[in-house]
């Protein structure tokens, strides 16, 4: 299970860093998305990882802490996400303005000069 | 008390000046002068305690105890003179400047500025610590940018300015580094602990560091030489200005900051290299350059550089009795320089012009004018009978008696002397040239004597001239004994201020310099040229500019070296220092991975991945040519990560996730229309070398930052955990916070302020979007539909300008069903995400999932029947529901005060209600109700916000129209 979490937090982090440093806006966006959810994944990991162990306390089986999954890291990814959501669409919104404003969709506001 | 006052009154004047009507000129000439009267009768009021016992007026007022750190004000004899000169010629001035200034100039600034600037000067007399002086020094040199800025419509008075600020606002600087390392020296910031340590700090090792740097700002505000060239190009500024500032104050800071330090810093030859040496430079090079000068202000900046010179080598020859002609010089240098700078604005005023080749014979025309310049500027030449011989004789003593051996006994008389008669020179040529000779006929204006209350000022100042110079021991001999001793302590020498000392080496110099410089005028300067014999090609304001030029430049060459322009270059940067920084303690320690027993690999969860990554690497590839492909490969990843936590033991993030899916697509999908077309790599065009080279560079660092981080994850999840924070929540999350949904407890209670702190971002976020979409403007290009809906409309024969039927029940068209469908959803969907806000204390959902569903559901219905159709029947505000949500979760928080607990307790209320059974209420439920309306107004807000831009896209395309929102 954890090679698996840990590669697949690779994948994303290795195509959001190449999608980052490509040229294209859209790009950019893409990998943003991407890299958030490898960090948010790899945030989620500190707690380490836990089958069928959700931290909603049983009232049977008492708040015993070994019995649940870390909570906090859980906490912090929670509203990680959300805000997320909300630096995807203020970039969106301003790589929308910098295309209305420069004509090009071009991270330096320009084409590049030799292409 | 009344020290404090001293320092406030004029900051608060300042500020009232600042809000008067602009024509307002009598009214704020009268609060500046009441202000300024008053705080020098505030500072004779106390002239009984300084003259007492003790000596020392102190008032410390306590601001940061912990670290020591306090406002104090401290005023001795010396503080007592100075603070009395800076508010007595500063009420002069002000009267001074109300006649003035003309109707047309902005008289609150002035006046406001002017206030501002006493008031800073004071603080740098009054003030009992270094750190202090520092600041009140640095509020010197930024008032007096604005004042000699003060007519910024013209471009000298902004260049003038602009030198001032950069000269002395990097003295300050140096300086503050100075009283930083006298502290630390001294053992304390406070002034009497630091004049009682100046043996130890001679003694230190950083002694030659503070006193260069304390040196550097204290002659680049006295306009010493190598910096003296501000001044003359602070002349631009109004004459007031000069006279208050270039007489009185912002010059005499440095050579006030070096008397006030004399007992800790003087008494080394470096003191007196130093100091006596720029002293020396000045007053000579000052002295001659003042000789040719056309204008009548630049006559008198460079004798101010001269004068203040003298003042400077005075306080460099290590002597007491020199410190003592230093400070009486001071006072009359303020004097008579004052009323010369006034003299010189009633020339300017009243003719036009100040240029000596023009002016001439005004003794006629304004006799009264012409009578008080020539009684100062005899007091400048060092005329016998005014104070500015007395001061003069007793620095030719001083350099005939002083103890240095060889040559420098014989050049420093030597140059006192040249420079006492290029002075007697100047004074001369600055009024014969003026007032003498035949009357000019060609002036701006008809010359006349101004109004008595514009000579009153100058009129008190030539009488101050010369009763002291007449009855020096009975009117300022005491002062000036009791400001000398504040200073030196008891080694005070004796001394005698008296006319007539006999026939010496000292009156025969002075009348050498007096005799040589009528000589001087009326053989060589009788007709002078423009231009300075000699020096001509010695101009400090080119080493200036030069240096300004390069430094500009250097800057620009280095961020050309270590910057890029480009987002590219900098993220790539980026990336490679946090790969080296993660790597580097790998490197270091080694020995990465652990061997805590990892979970059994579930074959699905394999595949889910499998998938997932291959999503991830597909989004990569296609972002550039296949925008909606990408979008949908990401997606397929953000799906595979809310399966992961569905899997992995976290529903919370599992829903939260699914949703901000579907919300993030939408987004994307109204963002991609604005985006422009792009058409695959040309196949004529293979890539080039370079940018083959680039991207396998960019693959590379791709592949190692996720090798990395994958490594990274694997080597701490197979570490055993450590006991974390996890056990406290979850112990105390059902007695203390009351639920069993621990991370939703954590969010809405535990950690309840950070989360009304993300909300507030989310919210401001949201607002930011609205308000960057107003006045969006998309590229041309994008303006017209899109292929698909243009082809679409021809295909069904729709015209696009078509408004849609607003009153039809359900949208024409294939959208007919979808919309029948989605309607029926939204009462479904409403009741879900209130399900899953009620139920989020104890099951997974919360706030941020049920804000997420009902925000969905709504932008459901906007997507299938179209904006207007929506709009038509559903007037959402999003605004005001994150104003609500923002204002319940504040309510929340502000509650626990009314029960005396702190912000964002929760209270809770459990009980029985008939036909409801048992009722559990907290405020935590009103917090999450809070974040649930945010979540839901800021989504809406923002995706409604792009969804709009398509209608307004109508406006952009038909101009003839007016623009809308």
């Amino acid at each position: 299970m954890e090679i698996v979490f840990a590669l697949a937090i690779g994948v994303m982090i290795g195509s959001g860093v190449w999608l980052l440093l490509r040229p294209r806006t859209f790009q950019v966006i893409m990998g943003l998305s991407l890299l958030s959810y490898a960090v948010n994944l790899f945030i989620f990991g500190m707690g380490r990882l836990r089958v069928g162990a959700a931290p909603i306390i049983d009232p049977l089986q008492g708040s015993q802490p070994t019995l649940y999954a870390d909570p906090a890291p859980q906490a912090l990814v929670l509203t990680a996400i959300v805000i997320g959501f909300a630096t995807t669409a203020l970039f969106l919104v301003v790589l929308l303005a910098a295309r209305g404003l420069s004509g090009t969709d071009h991270v330096d506001g320009r084409e590049p000069d030799q292409t | 008390m009344r020290l404090i006052l001293i320092i406030l009154l004029p900051f608060i004047g300042s500020l009232i000046a600042a809000f008067l009507p602009s024509d307002a000129r009598n009214r704020e000439a009268w609060l500046a002068g009441a202000i300024a009267l008053m705080t020098a009768l505030l500072v004779a009021s106390l002239y009984p305690h300084i003259a007492g016992d003790t000596g020392i007026v102190r008032v410390v007022i306590p601001w940061i105890p912990a670290l020591g750190l306090e406002f104090s004000l401290r005023m001795d004899g010396f503080a007592w003179l100075f603070a009395l000169m800076v508010s007595g010629i500063g009420g002069l001035v002000v009267i001074y400047a109300r006649y003035y200034l003309s109707p047309a100039d902005p008289a609150p600034r002035f006046f406001s500025f002017f206030l501002a600037f006493m008031g800073s000067m004071l603080g740098i007399v009054l003030s009992g610590n270094l750190i202090q002086i520092a600041l009140f020094w640095e509020m010197t040199s930024l008032v007096s940018f604005m004042l000699i800025a003060y007519w910024h419509h013209r471009a000298d008075a902004r260049r003038g300015a602009r030198m001032a600020l950069i000269v002395t606002g990097s003295g300050g600087l140096a300086l503050f580094g100075g009283m930083l390392l006298l502290g630390y020296m001294a053992g304390g910031y406070d002034l009497d602990k630091v004049l009682a340590a100046g043996e130890r700090i001679k003694n230190d090792p950083w002694y030659p560091a503070a006193l260069g740097l304390i040196a550097f700002g204290a002659l680049t505000k006295s306009a010493q030489f190598p910096f003296h060239f501000w001044l003359p190009h602070a002349m631009a500024a109004p004459t007031p200005v000069s006279a208050y500032l270039h007489s009185a104050t912002m010059v005499k800071a440095g050579v006030f900051l070096l008397a006030r330090l004399w007992p800790v810093l003087s008494g080394t030859d470096a003191w007196f290299w130093i100091i006596g040496g720029a002293g020396l430079c000045s007053l000579t090079i000052g002295a001659y350059l003042a000789v040719f000068q056309q204008d009548m202000k630049g006559v008198l900046a460079y004798s101010t550089i001269s004068h203040l010179g003298l003042i400077t080598l005075l306080l460099g020859m290590n002597s007491p009795l020199a410190l003592v002609a230093a400070v009486f010089h001071i006072n009359n240098h303020a004097t008579f320089k004052a009323s010369l700078f006034m003299a010189t604005g009633i020339v300017d005023h009243e003719t036009g012009t100040r240029d000596l080749q023009r002016l001439s014979g005004l003794h006629h025309a304004m006799p009264i004018t012409a009578t008080l310049a020539m009684v100062a500027a005899a007091a400048m030449a060092g005329v016998p009978l005014l104070n500015g011989f007395l001061s003069k004789e007793m620095f030719f003593a001083e350099t005939v008696f002083l103890d240095r051996p060889g040559w420098q006994q014989v050049i420093l008389p030597l140059a006192a002397t040249v420079a006492g008669l290029f002075s007697v020179a100047y004074s001369l040529r600055f009024i014969h040239q003026v007032f003498f000779g035949p009357p000019a006929h060609d002036l701006p204006h008809t010359p006349h004597d101004p109004n008595r209350w514009m000579l009153l000022p100058s009129g008190l100042l030539v009488l101050v001239c010369l009763v002291v110079g007449i009855f020096p021991e009975l009117t300022v001999g005491y002062y000036l004994r009791l400001a000398t001793n504040a200073i030196l302590g008891p080694e005070a020498p004796v001394y005698s201020l008296a006319i007539w000392h006999g026939v010496n080496l000292p009156l025969l110099m002075s009348l050498a310099a007096l005799s040589g410089g009528v000589v001087l005028y009326r053989l060589v300067l009788w007709r002078t040229a423009d231009t300075v014999p000699l020096l001509e090609h010695f101009d400090g304001k080119r080493a200036f500019d030069w240096l300004q030029t390069a430094l500009a430049a250097g800057a620009d060459r280095a961020m050309q070296w270590l910057a890029s322009p480009r987002l590219q270059t900098q993220l790539l940067v980026v990336f490679l220092v946090v790969l080296a920084g993660g790597l580097w303690p790998v490197w270091m320690a080694g020995g990465v991975w652990s061997d805590r027993a990892t979970t059994p690999l579930h074959p699905a969860f394999g595949l889910l991945w499998l998938i997932g990554g291959a999503c991830a690497l597909a989004a990569a590839g296609q972002a550039k040519h296949h925008r909606f492909a990408a979008l949908i490969c990401a997606g397929g990843a953000g799906l595979a990560t809310s399966l992961s936590f569905v899997w992995l033991s976290a529903p919370d993030l599992a829903l939260t996730q699914f949703a901000v899916e579907v919300v993030t697509a939408v987004l994307l999908l109204l963002g991609l229309r604005w985006l422009p077309s792009r058409i695959g790599p040309k196949a004529g065009q293979p890539r080039t070398l370079n940018i083959r080279l680039r991207r396998w560079r960019d693959a590379l660092v791709a592949v190692a930052c996720g090798l990395g981080l994958a490594g990274l994850a694997y080597a701490i999840l197979t570490r055993p955990a450590v006991d974390g924070l996890a056990p406290f929540f979850l112990e105390q999350a059902l007695p203390k916070g009351g639920g069993l949904n621990v991370v939703n407890v954590i969010l809405v209670d535990f950690r309840g302020f950070d989360t009304f702190g993300e909300i507030a971002v989310l919210a401001i976020v949201a607002l930011t979007v609205f308000a960057l979409l107003r006045r969006f403007r998309p590229a041309p290009e994008s303006v017209p539909l899109p292929r698909q809906q243009r082809e679409q409309n021809a295909a069904e024969g729709v015209d696009e300008h078509r408004l849609p039927n607003l009153a039809a029940k359900l949208p024409a068209g294939p959208m007919m069903l979808p919309a029948a469908l989605v309607r029926l959803l939204l009462p479904l969907a409403m009741l879900v995400s209130l399900f899953f806000l009620l139920r989020g204390h104890n099951a997974p959902g919360g706030g941020f999932v049920g804000g997420l569903v009902l925000a969905t559901a709504i932008i459901l219905q906007y997507l299938v029947g179209g904006t207007l159709w929506v709009e038509s029947r559903l007037r959402l505000h999003p605004i005001y529901w994150m104003a609500f949500g923002l204002l319940a979760a504040a309510l929340a928080g502000v509650g626990a005060w009314l029960a005396g607990r702190p912000f964002l307790s929760a209270l809770a209320w459990h009980g029985e209600i008939p036909l409801l059974g048992e009722l559990h209420l907290s405020s935590v439920l009103l917090f999450d109700l809070g974040v649930y309306m945010l979540v839901v107004g800021a989504t809406v807000l923002i995706l409604v916000a792009i969804a709009h831009q398509s209608l307004h896209s109508h406006h952009h395309k038909a101009p003839a129209k007016k623009r809308g929102g």
